[in-house]
């Protein structure tokens, strides 16, 4: 039995169409997150799980209970919002302390409560603190405490590290993570950072424009995305446009602006357009032409950027189409801007797509 | 042209000390980042730069001249901030055009101006557009383009990007970075975000608590860093606790609970507790083998294109990051595996007086 669940749930505003026929199951102790671009209905899908807002059309069922006009009090379930809104003038402790005192536990308690939950975001220490005497990052984990405090099943965070500087959000974001799982919680995460999503989801969904676009497991999502625009925002890829020439058995032949490029056939029509992607780590780039690879073809290294941990190499290919290339491990670049070097990858390295009604370029945007 | 030149700057506000004896020299057309924990006064050293604060102490030369007592607007430096700050009710064309209006330029002037911009920010068919009408990307590069267009060659930018999504930041940093090159702009490029700062700077400066830390190139700072605190601000890191064993023409043997690792390192004494840094990527993984130390893997985290581990090997939590491009299937949490720390790109460093918490720390 899902603990929450949404049955063709559509929600507007005005004119506007925020949410689209939205069906979706919420298990018990699961971590759903929500990735996509601004605008595309997350904080209105997250708003309507808490029932600070009411869907127009469809169902939502909280352990089986219809509850769609059930207000946010008795749902078992809690909003932190982006921007953490705690009391400024209460001190840590106290802001932990007010939704168990708000629903009614005796003082005693609900202090204790605040500092157990306190302890689990490793904040005891500041417990006497106000809220502006802390870090950004400080202030988010007191927010999150007083989410976990409340004492509700579910926990719906609403782009819980978007004001956290980029390095602290590395280390938030799996403390986030095991906190929820330690606590045996249900969470919903909202963000736009697909790395993020990521590290914290047990299950994605994708959204655009407020219709669901993928949802599944991190890895399906990312080996096998539903179409272009979750491959595009969930890792990112090389995207060029093909048309169907050849099919033998499994394998079709694409022919890309005068390069033929050996794809997965998955009942492809003759002389069809398509659309075909390629993971950045999965284009190899060598010095030689490397063997045993299905695809090989030259090019010219037109950019070089470094990563950390990597660096992605852009290479413009003989006709013109630009493919990019991501290393691991690499101390110095390998390769310079101007080298003319072989890009390689294997058939099932190809991920091919239907031609887009509105035309790749219209597919892609994010907002 | 602009070159820079910040000698012992220092700022105040009432008791706080802002910015510390900050020096830095900027050449022209260079392209510099900034990069620092929330309140470590990044923002502040820009501020001071274009006259919006005044220093409390210590010189700003722009082309060798002190701007002391040059006023804000004189001091021709273009200025962009976080929050997208476009007249609304003025075209994408108009917004463009402002700077000129103010300094009543002709009009032929301004439409050759506005048209030169559009062309730059790719934005020529949106020129009729409100910036309503426009993604919060598109709107931004349209604030870069006016700055550009009052003639400014040397640019503060403060978190330009800090405002977007993800994705449309990743690919925006790229084009502004040509921006820059294509039209030889000097920049300085505060960001909290650094793979930005990594990806496009020719150097780096590291900020913490109003000082700057460390100063360098991208690869640098990443993979040979000065100190802990850039270590970890710049990327993930293992910082291991080790004991100096022995000293061979400086190449150290370093006691890591129990392992053994080799280091060169200049410096050093027998004895001597230190800190063994290494990036995850430098820590491979295999099934259990003879060689190698012996861990269980504790965490598993699906990069998309890497896969991030926590081992744990004798009550530490090694992280190893593994590219997933090979195919192979990886581990899973329980797991034995052996790990092999590539030796060669470790760095050693002190053991930090105040411990390494407070010296790595970033709140």
């Amino acid at each position: 039995m899902p603990q929450l669940r949404f049955v063709n749930v559509t929600k507007r505003f005005g004119k506007v169409l925020a949410l689209d026929r939205i069906s979706l199951d919420v298990n018990d102790g699961e971590y759903l997150c929500i990735l996509g671009p601004t605008g595309s209905g997350k904080t209105t899908l997250l708003k309507l799980m808490a029932g600070l807002l009411t869907p127009d059309e469809g169902t939502i069922q909280s352990n089986d209970r219809r509850v769609n006009e059930v207000g946010v009090q008795d749902r078992n379930a809690v909003y932190v919002p982006q921007h953490y809104a705690l009391f400024p003038h209460l001190t840590v402790l106290q802001n932990v302390a007010f939704g168990p005192l708000a629903r009614g536990k005796p003082a005693s308690l609900a202090l204790e409560i605040a500092s157990e939950t306190l302890d689990l975001v490793r904040l005891s220490s500041r417990a006497q603190a106000l809220p502006k005497e802390l870090s950004g990052g400080m202030q988010q984990r007191v927010a999150l405490a007083r989410g976990l405090a409340s004492g509700a099943k579910l926990l719906l965070l609403d782009e819980p590290l978007s004001a956290i500087d980029a390095r602290l959000r590395l280390d938030l974001r799996h403390k986030i993570r095991d906190i929820v799982k330690q606590s045996g919680l249900t969470a919903v995460h909202v963000t736009h950072d697909q790395e993020e999503a990521m590290s914290v989801g047990d299950e994605i969904m994708i959204l655009k424009n407020g219709r669901i676009q993928d949802f599944g497991p991190p890895q399906r999502v990312y080996r096998k995305p539903a179409g272009i625009f979750v491959a595009h925002l969930f890792g990112g890829a090389s995207f060029f446009e093909g048309i169907v020439e050849h099919t033998v058995g499994e394998t079709a032949l694409i022919g890309v602006r005068g390069l033929t490029i050996q794809a997965p056939s998955r009942m492809l029509t003759l002389t069809s357009t398509v659309i075909l992607g390629l993971r950045k780590e999965r284009v190899r780039i060598s010095a030689d032409q490397p063997r045993g690879m299905d695809n090989v073809f030259r090019g010219e290294i037109r950019s070089v950027r470094f990563l950390g941990n990597s660096r992605e190499y852009l290479v413009r290919l003989s006709n013109g189409d630009t493919i990019a290339s991501r290393n691991f491990v690499e101390n110095e670049a390998a390769f310079k801007v101007g080298d003319e070097v072989s890009i390689s990858f294997r058939e099932s390295d190809v991920m091919v797509f239907e031609y887009p009604a509105q035309g790749l370029l219209k597919e892609l945007e994010v907002g | 042209m602009p070159k820079l030149d910040i000698i012992g700057v220092s700022k105040t506000y009432g008791s706080i000390q802002a910015l510390t004896d900050i020096s830095l020299h900027v050449e022209d057309k260079e392209y510099v980042c900034v990069i620092g924990p929330s309140g470590c006064g990044k923002s502040t050293l820009i501020r001071c730069i274009s006259g919006i604060e005044q220093p409390s102490g210590g010189e700003i030369l722009i082309d060798g001249q002190s701007v002391k007592r040059t006023l804000m607007e004189d001091r021709q430096i273009g200025y962009v901030f976080q929050d997208i700050a476009l007249f609304p009710h003025l075209t994408v064309r108009d917004n463009l055009a402002y700077g000129l209006a103010v300094r009543r330029a002709p009009s032929n002037e301004m439409r050759t101006v506005t048209n030169e911009m559009l062309d730059l920010i790719n934005m020529r068919d949106r020129s009729n557009s409100f910036p309503r009408e426009l993604s919060g990307g598109a709107q931004q590069k349209v604030a870069v383009g006016r700055a550009i267009a009052t003639g400014a060659r040397l640019f503060m930018l403060d978190e330009p990007l800090g405002a977007l999504d993800a994705i449309v930041r990743a690919e925006l940093r790229y084009e502004l970075r040509k921006l820059a090159s294509d039209l030889g702009l000097t920049v300085i490029h505060v960001t909290h975000d650094q793979e930005e700062a990594l990806s496009i700077a020719d150097r780096v400066v590291i900020m913490k608590s109003g000082r700057i830390v460390e100063v360098g190139k991208p690869s640098e700072i990443y993979h040979v860093p000065n100190t802990l605190f850039t270590a970890n601000f710049v990327g993930e890191a293992n910082l291991l606790e080790g004991e100096i064993l022995t000293i061979d023409a400086n190449l150290c043997t370093v006691d890591v609970a129990g392992h053994e690792v080799k280091v060169y390192s200049f410096g050093k004494r027998i004895g001597q507790k230190v800190i063994a840094f290494i990036r995850p990527e430098s820590v491979l993984l295999t099934p259990p083998t003879e060689d190698g130390w012996r861990g269980r893997v504790k965490q598993v985290t699906f990069l998309g294109s890497l896969n991030r581990y926590v081992i744990e090997v004798d009550g530490m939590g090694i992280i190893s990051e593994v590219s997933t491009a090979d195919y192979s299937t990886g581990f899973a949490v329980g797991e034995r595996v052996s790990l092999f720390l590539n030796e060669a790109t470790m760095v050693l460093f002190d053991y930090p007086e105040e411990g390494l918490e407070k010296e790595v720390g970033l709140e």
